[in-house]
């Protein structure tokens, strides 16, 4: 039995879970067809389940309530727990988003056994060996996974996420899960809404216009702003971005961001770092501008421009206003 | 809780690459003569809201390491910026699986409780540079029992809560966490702070408590390393500089998507 903690927003299972329950099926497929059973935790539309179903999910566990409202770290693990016992899961996984490694984390130290990080591949069931990402994605670990249960969570955006070709049966059943009053201690108390609606038209975005550390500052975004305007796109921002705060976390492109397939993607000031890559890779056309013509993402493009973002993008802005004017 | 917050900050040495490794020849270890070792940026950051903490709260931050007596070097860079005391649990970090270091950490926080140093607030990084785990963190609030939140960017303690912001899936959440606690910081929320002349002359001067481990490491599970497959470039160069406006508006429209 395979168990996937599924993190969800308003509307159901989020891409990364749908990823590793796509993982969890080729897995289960090696292994003789063992199931593979989710966990929900929080509030979720009702719809999950026949998503996850479509999936190939065969049981859909729930917990919910005012104890779930918020996100606990270890109240979710409390219920991964159940859900696991319930299962009698010999593997359980999650997506390697923030939640997904800090769950599964909390669940691997309560029954002591190992977890790995970022799991891009598997190479053998018995021993079971995984292979993945560190040293920042630039080297994979083989591991082996000697335990049971096997606890690891699977890299942002490394699979592709796909429906089951036999659809589960994505029966729904409740969970009662103890809790101890120290696993609601710490919990969040509020969170900042931040408008995210800009995720959604990034990921559907005919065009988009990364920018990353060349940018040079939070002043450094005029220009692609302005082309990704010219060219009805989104701005996409690699994390490096993010972390300094020079832009917000739902302009980014990578494993711990969105994932786009955009018809061109035009990347400035981005090295193509691999968690990068994880985000952009389906894009059909990439066009990097960068001063490195050795940084990785200017040799995996298809075409590539040699030089500095601030000097070549508003180039190429001013030839589209001078075309456009007829010039 | 009135009185000073005494802060522990874990970090790890770590070998200084960005982009391309090398690996060494048993295929066990980054390879890292050719670009030496640092602190990574979860950790600088770390080491900064530990400082700023403990000075705000009127207290010391204790920093620690587990691994090769090298490690010193990346004890000493925290100790010029405002740690005043030091502990290297000497091992060789070949050895070290993520749960082993847990482990070891707990025992330097419960050895000096004993001794009447107590940490309201241990600090690490969210996850580290090399091996990336992503549990080190919540593995020693496990074994200490206390309360852990992860990948914060800032922190503030008053009357012995720590108020933390982190970026959460649908925007900033705020926590609220009695001390004492465990919290692991994600790079970006605060700007890591340059050692000063006398920040440097202190820091040579702090003895390093060096101390050996107190039980054999089950380790990590590794095999090997690999390398990801090489790219050979396929890029068409359409030129240099803004000269190559042109090409790439012309490409643009062929694409299709220049208007
Ligand atoms: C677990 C994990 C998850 C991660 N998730 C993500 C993710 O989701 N998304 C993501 O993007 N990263 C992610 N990263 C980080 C990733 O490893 C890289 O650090 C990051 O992508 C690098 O960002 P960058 O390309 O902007 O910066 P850098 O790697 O510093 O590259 C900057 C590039 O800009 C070029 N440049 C500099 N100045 C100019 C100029 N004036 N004009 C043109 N070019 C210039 C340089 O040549 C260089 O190639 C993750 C890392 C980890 C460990
Ligand atoms: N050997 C070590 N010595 C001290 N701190 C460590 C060590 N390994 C990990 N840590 C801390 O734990 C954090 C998370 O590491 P990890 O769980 O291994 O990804 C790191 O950012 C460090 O702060």
């Amino acid at each position: 039995m395979i168990l996937v903690y599924v993190e969800t927003t308003a509307d159901g299972a989020d891409e990364v879970s749908l990823e590793t329950i796509t993982f969890a099926r080729s897995l289960s497929a090696a292994g003789g067809g063992v199931p593979v059973d989710a966990m929900v935790v929080g509030p979720a539309p009702d719809s999950v389940a026949d998503q996850l179903a479509a999936h190939g999910v065969r049981t859909v566990y729930r917990a919910d309530g005012a104890d779930f409202e918020r996100f606990s770290g270890a109240a979710t693990a409390r219920a991964v727990l159940a859900a696991r016992e319930a299962a009698g899961a010999v593997v359980v996984t999650a997506g390697g988003t923030n939640r997904g490694n800090e769950v599964l984390a909390r669940v691997a130290s309560q029954v002591e056994v190992p977890m790995a990080a970022n799991v891009v591949a598997f190479e053998g069931l018995s021993p079971f060996v995984v292979v993945r990402q560190v040293v920042g994605g630039a080297a994979l670990e083989h591991l082996r996974l000697g335990h049971r249960p096997a606890i690891f969570t699977v890299a942002g955006h490394a699979v592709e996420p796909a429906a089951a070709e036999t659809p589960g049966q994505g029966s729904v059943a409740p969970l009662e899960v103890a809790l101890d009053p120290a696993d609601l201690a710490v919990r969040v108390v509020s969170v900042e809404k931040q408008d995210d609606s800009g995720a959604d038209s990034l990921k559907s975005a005919r065009v988009v216009v990364g920018a990353g550390r060349g940018a040079g500052g939070p002043d450094g975004f005029d220009g692609v702003t302005e082309l990704a305007k010219l060219l009805g796109g989104s701005l996409g921002v690699s994390r490096v971005v993010t972390s300094l705060g020079w832009r917000p976390h739902h302009e980014q492109v990578g494993q711990t961001g969105s994932r786009i397939s955009p018809e061109v993607y035009i990347p400035c000031g981005i090295s193509g770092a691999i968690q990068h890559w994880a985000g952009c890779s389906s894009s059909k056309v990439i066009l990097a501008i960068n001063t490195d013509p050795e940084a990785p993402m200017m040799t995996k493009a298809t075409y590539a421009v040699v030089g500095d973002m601030h000097e070549v993008v508003p180039a190429i802005n001013e030839e589209i206003h001078r075309r456009r004017a007829g010039g | 809780m009135a009185g000073p917050t005494n802060v522990l900050v874990c970090v790890k040495r770590v070998p200084d690459v960005s982009g391309e490794v090398m690996l060494t020849e048993d295929g066990q270890q980054v390879d890292a003569r050719h670009v030496g070792f640092t602190l990574s940026d979860h950790e600088s950051c770390a080491v900064e809201l530990a400082v700023q903490v403990a000075q705000a709260g009127g207290g010391e931050v204790t920093v620690v390491s587990v691994g090769a007596a090298e490690s010193v070097e990346q004890i000493r860079s925290a100790l010029g910026v405002g740690c005043s005391a030091a502990v290297l649990v000497e091992a060789d970090p070949a050895c070290l699986g993520p749960a082993d270091v847990a482990l070891e950490i707990a025992e330097v926080v419960r050895d000096h409780e004993g001794r009447g140093t107590s940490y309201d607030l241990v600090l690490l990084g969210n996850d580290a540079a090399d091996s990336g785990d992503f549990q080190v963190p919540v593995r020693l609030a496990h074994e200490l029992g206390r309360p852990v939140v992860t990948g914060i960017k800032t922190a503030t303690v008053t009357d012995g809560l720590a108020r933390l912001r982190a970026d959460g899936p649908d925007g900033t959440e705020t926590y609220e966490v009695p001390l004492p606690a465990v919290v692991s910081v994600m790079e970006g929320g605060v700007e890591p702070r340059y050692p000063t002349i006398s920040g440097r002359m202190t820091a040579k001067k702090v003895e390093v408590e060096t101390r050996a481990p107190s039980r054999e490491p089950v380790g990590s599970g590794r095999l090997k390393l690999t390398l990801p497959p090489p790219t050979r470039s396929t890029a068409q160069v359409l030129g240099e500089g803004p000269g190559a406006a042109p090409a790439v508006v012309d490409l643009l429209e062929q694409l299709g998507v220049a208007r």
